[in-house]
């Protein structure tokens, strides 16, 4: 694995690249529809998240 | 040719490994035995068993799309890197679980405990992952409770539901005891789980309109914050104002967890959930490294016997009973725990790239989690059994000062003089460590042991583990109450249809509240409890876990057999019949063993008729309202106990029923999603194999 990849797997783990990836499922998926803002995109993945967490 | 050498040789240091274990009389045994058993069970049982009920018994088909293909809306489906997502699963499982069992097991010696761990994971706890994944995942991530509505039908729908709900309510007092019994007395560590909170608050504000989505930056700066607080705590004990000010009673610390827990679940997610669970999953996996890292470097010796005499006679200090069925209870998270269940038919289901991944993260995670409860073990194993009992017996049996504690130890035939006791204090940065009681500062001790002899001090790295293991639990008192609260609002909601509007404030508060005051209850009782809270209720706490397990195989088995694969539905029902064998036998003991230290009714006999007859102290209760508040919590415990085996035992027959039903129908009759033929290709391991790459190159 590269240092390149490792970067970005590292990224997509901690969150760092949902609005990209969310980005990217529009353009492939939905193309030339709106996409919502970077800041609502986010507001809404937080505000969405289901508590996690275990024993 | 070469796999079968490589794998022979793995078979061989496993084999060895086992030996040395089980055969070590009297001589120290290294814990690096114990890591290479681990390692090498764990590559067979992944390579083997994993292998044969993943393509077998379940026959996953990666031609066929999964939910997070097919309903991919970039937010909550959307098919997710397998090594992103065996992080974040791993990281949902693993709290504070893992890693205070092992620490109360270990009184029974240490190879109960790793059998129990190693076997158990690979034949229970992994199977029971990995197949709720899977048949969550064929019906769009429905949850387990909704599984078994479906397929059981409403008593077993009814069951899951009650028994998430208790569980939840145990489990969150007893880790909101292991908390206050952690920081009672100490200011360093008050101090520094206090600032998590401001640490938090500051991060969600941080990313809420500052900087959006850069977590892993926020994160680094939350970690580096941690730090801090860690090593200023020490200077704020140190200083008048400071041990004044964080120098907590019990009771202070229990009204302090009870109202955060309030607070926190009514605040927004990303106020404080939120930036926790980032810096929980941070620390969680750091942390985790760093200690196989030391355990490593400085291979301690196990201090403990291979088997102590408590495991037979079932008089141990920490917690009462013989080796079976408390070891299996006691250890529940890293062998068999039924609360994994709700994370494999939730958030993970819905996010799976390729059917034939659930082996790596399903069975392969549950793996990862069985190695942490293997280092909790570890760290328990190598201090010094004299402080080991020191810190895990209740205070009313250690008595007033070091010198009776030092006595007590003594009468159990351990050796610790009160000069030592006071020196393993002062080492760590406390002012006593008798009757630390829950685990964490236990383990806390033993991973200072291990990294103080790679770099830094022994305080820092108690105080380092205390708050790091504090940081997990209040992650999960928050995320448990708002799951509680949650599943509260729905069930009531189906009668009362405003109730559940989740973002309803009156219904959002009340039934806050009822959480709130649920667990509350049980963690006020724990710590008033004169015999010793979490050896009273760590018990319940593990027989709740392991029913849940008992619904979660029972859910497995019934899919197995209505889905056309009744022939190894024996894959789920060895455990199950193991689950429920261990968990109707601690029931039944606690319910009906006439020895007061086992039996909740013996203790409340015992208590009662010593109040009849006009007594005002018996044993650890020194007034007539200690030996009231006795009497109470052992009813209490034990009406639950009892309450809980009833559960395993409706639910098990109602199933019964539904399997005799499907079997003779013998056709198949699914609640599947129907077949929808995939357009994606990813490798299935964690590592991409050389063909694996070469299809991907072709592909692209």
């Amino acid at each position: 694995m590269t240092w390149r990849s490792f970067w970005r797997l590292l990224r997509e783990f901690t969150g760092d690249r949902a609005y990209e990836q969310y980005l990217e499922h529009r353009a492939a998926a939905h193309p030339g529809e709106p996409v919502l803002p970077e800041k609502e995109f986010w507001r809404l993945r937080t505000d969405s998240r289901p508590p996690s967490g275990c024993c | 040719m070469r796999q079968k050498v490589i794998w022979f040789l793995v078979a061989a240091v496993g084999a060895l490994a086992w030996a040395v274990l089980a055969l070590a009389r009297g001589e120290h045994v290294s814990a690096a035995w114990i890591l290479f058993a681990a390692l090498a069970s764990y590559a067979i049982g992944y390579r083997f068993y994993a292998r044969f009920i993943t393509y077998r018994v379940l026959r996953v088909d990666d031609t066929r799309a999964t939910p997070a293909e097919l309903k991919n809306n970039g937010i909550d489906f959307h098919p997710t890197d397998r090594r992103v997502l065996f992080g974040h699963h791993f990281a949902a499982i693993a709290g504070a679980g893992p890693l205070v069992g092992p620490v109360l097991a270990a009184q029974w010696g240490y190879l109960p405990s790793t059998l129990w761990i190693i076997i158990g994971v690979i034949f229970a706890g992994a199977v029971q992952d990995l197949v709720v994944l899977f048949f969550s995942m064929r019906r769009s991530g429905r949850s387990l409770g909704q599984m078994a509505r479906d397929e059981i039908g409403p008593v077993g729908g009814v069951a899951a539901l009650v028994g998430a709900l208790s569980i939840m309510v145990i489990l969150l007092a007893v880790l909101a005891l292991v908390v206050v019994n952690a920081l009672a007395g100490s200011p360093w560590g008050t101090f520094s789980i206090a600032m998590t909170i401001p640490i938090a608050l500051f991060m969600g504000f941080y990313l809420r309109y500052f900087r959006f989505g850069k977590v892993m930056e926020v994160s680094v700066i939350g970690a580096v914050l941690l730090v801090l607080a860690v090593v200023s705590g020490r200077w704020v004990a140190e200083s008048g104002w400071g041990a004044a000010a964080f120098t907590w009673s019990p009771e202070t610390l229990v009204l302090a967890l009870v109202g955060y827990g309030f607070v926190a679940s009514v605040l927004p997610v990303w106020m404080l959930l939120a930036p926790r669970d980032y810096l929980s999953a941070f620390m969680k996996i750091g942390v985790i490294a760093l200690l196989a890292v030391g355990i490593l470097a400085t291979l301690p010796d196990l201090r403990t016997e291979a088997f102590t005499s408590f495991a037979w006679e079932g008089n141990g200090p920490v917690v009462a009973g013989a080796l079976f069925p408390f070891v299996f209870i006691t250890i529940a998270c890293g062998a068999l725990s039924g609360f994994h269940a709700l994370v494999a038919s939730g958030t993970t289901p819905k996010l799976v790239e390729k059917e034939s991944q659930i082996r790596v993260i399903g069975y392969g995670g549950m793996l990862a989690e069985s190695f942490v409860a293997v280092m909790a073990l570890i760290a328990a194993c190598i201090i010094d059994p004299g402080l080991y009992y020191a810190m895990n017996m209740p205070a009313a049996t250690l008595g007033p000062n070091l010198e009776s504690a030092s006595q007590a130890i003594a009468n159990l035939g351990f050796t610790i003089t009160p000069e030592q006791l006071s020196a393993a204090a002062a080492d760590v940065g406390e002012s006593t460590l008798l009757s630390r009681t829950g685990g964490a500062p236990t383990l806390a001790v033993g991973i200072s042991e291990i990294l103080a002899g790679i770099i830094g001090s022994k305080a820092f790295w108690y105080h380092f583990a205390v708050m790091f293991e504090a940081l997990f639990i209040l992650t999960t008192v928050d995320a448990g109450t708002r799951i509680g609260r949650f599943m509260l609002q729905d069930t009531i909601g189906n009668v009362w249809k405003k109730f559940g509007d989740v973002s309803w404030k009156p219904g959002l508060y009340l039934s806050s509240a009822v959480i709130v005051g649920a667990w509350g209850y049980f963690l006020w009782a724990g710590v008033k409890d004169p015999l010793g809270g979490i050896n009273q209720l760590f018990p319940l706490f593990g027989i709740s876990n392991q029913l849940l397990a008992a619904i979660a195989l029972i859910v497995c088995t019934t899919l197995l057999i209505k889905t056309g694969r009744a022939r190894y539905a024996w894959v789920t029902i060895i455990p199950l019949v193991w689950d429920v064998a261990v968990t109707l036998t601690a029931s039944w003991q606690k319910v009906f063993s006439s020895d007061p230290k086992i039996g909740f009714f013996a203790q409340r006999d015992l208590y009662q008729d010593a109040l009849d007859a006009g007594k005002t102290s018996l044993g650890s209760a020194k007034n007539v309202d200690e030996m009231e508040q006795v009497v109470l919590n052992s009813t209490v415990d034990g009406v639950l106990a009892a309450f809980f085996a009833l559960l395993v035992i409706v639910i098990l027959v109602d199933a019964v029923r539904v399997w005799i039903i499907s079997l003779r129908r013998r056709e198949v009759d699914t609640t599947e999603d129907p077949y929808v033929e995939s357009e994606l290709y990813a490798p299935s391991g964690l590592i991409t194999t050389a063909e694996e790459r070469r299809k991907m190159k072709a592909l692209s």
